[in-house]
């Protein structure tokens, strides 16, 4: 049992431990909260994939900024002191056959596939420097087009939830 | 038996993709089941979560380049935008008919 070993389990329990919270809580905070363990499991799982830069990009831009998104939007949209904060749920039964299936599958293809992998390949000591550099290099046009995106997004997410309400 | 236990020792590619395609199931199941629309959404941010620890670990295991955390950025940069519009939306609707309930949501105006 090394190092590596011992964290990537610990990670492992935490994003599926707060996965499951996140998708079987009946309360809408609760699940927000378990949320919060997940994106951070999923950030320690890049630092242990040698991931730097997406690691703290993942704290900064999930953990920092979807989450409380989220939260405001269930902050918003409930009403806190009520019980209507509760989320049931519709075709239980289905959904967990489907679901389990879709897991046994994947985790089957992944158990039973010849990768091909190695650990071997040398990584850079950090990855911003590469990862600026392919950005603009190779992947400018996705760069761009995915700034105009945000642009896009910025733009009408503040028309869509500023529009007032006609009487 | 042994070599299940040395497996388990060992993580490797695989594990990283086992982890990531049960938080997958995870976040269809939410999709499937939820009545709220911010648990939907919160569904498809597990989704995309495990779907980029894929990319990475792809890219450290598999062919040693970094084009897969760059793809994973881009996975981010959706993601942020998916949810900025998505939860603008969502308020937009709770204004204006008062629940998020997505099975009561059937018509786009009042």
């Amino acid at each position: 049992m090394d190092l590596f070993t011992i964290i990537f389990y610990a990670f492992a329990f935490l994003a599926l431990g707060a996965g499951a919270v996140v998708v079987f809580s009946k309360n809408i905070v609760h699940a927000a909260f378990a949320l919060l363990f997940a994106f951070f499991a999923v950030a320690g799982f890049y630092v242990l994939l040698m991931a730097d830069f997406l690691a703290i990009t993942q704290l900064m831009i999930y953990v920092g900024g979807i989450l409380v998104l989220v939260i405001f939007g269930v902050m918003l949209t409930s009403n806190v002191i009520s019980v209507d904060m509760k989320t049931g749920t519709v075709q239980a039964m289905p959904a967990v056959l489907l679901s389990a299936a879709l897991a046994g599958m994947l985790v089957g293809m992944f158990w039973s596939t010849d990768w091909n992998a190695s650990s071997q390949h040398a990584m850079p000591e950090t990855t911003g420097k590469s990862l600026g550099t392919m950005l603009l290099t190779t992947y400018v046009l996705p760069f761009e087009i995915a700034s105009v995106v945000l642009l896009v997004a910025l733009v009408g997410a503040a028309m869509i939830a500023r529009r007032e309400k006609k009487e | 038996m042994q070599e299940f236990l040395n497996w388990l020792r060992t993580p490797g590619l695989t594990h990283f993709l086992i982890v990531s395609g049960i938080l997958f199931s995870f976040g269809v199941f939410a999709v499937l089941t939820r009545r709220n629309a911010i648990m939907v959404l919160m569904g498809i941010e597990l989704i995309l979560n495990a779907a980029n620890i894929n990319f990475i670990a792809f890219s450290r295991y598999s062919t040693g380049t970094l084009d897969g955390q760059v793809i994973a950025i881009f996975v981010i940069i959706l993601a942020a935008a998916e949810a900025a519009i998505a939860l603008a939306i969502v308020l937009n609707i709770y204004q204006n008919f008062n629940t998020v309930n997505v099975d009561e949501l059937n018509r786009l105006r009042d």
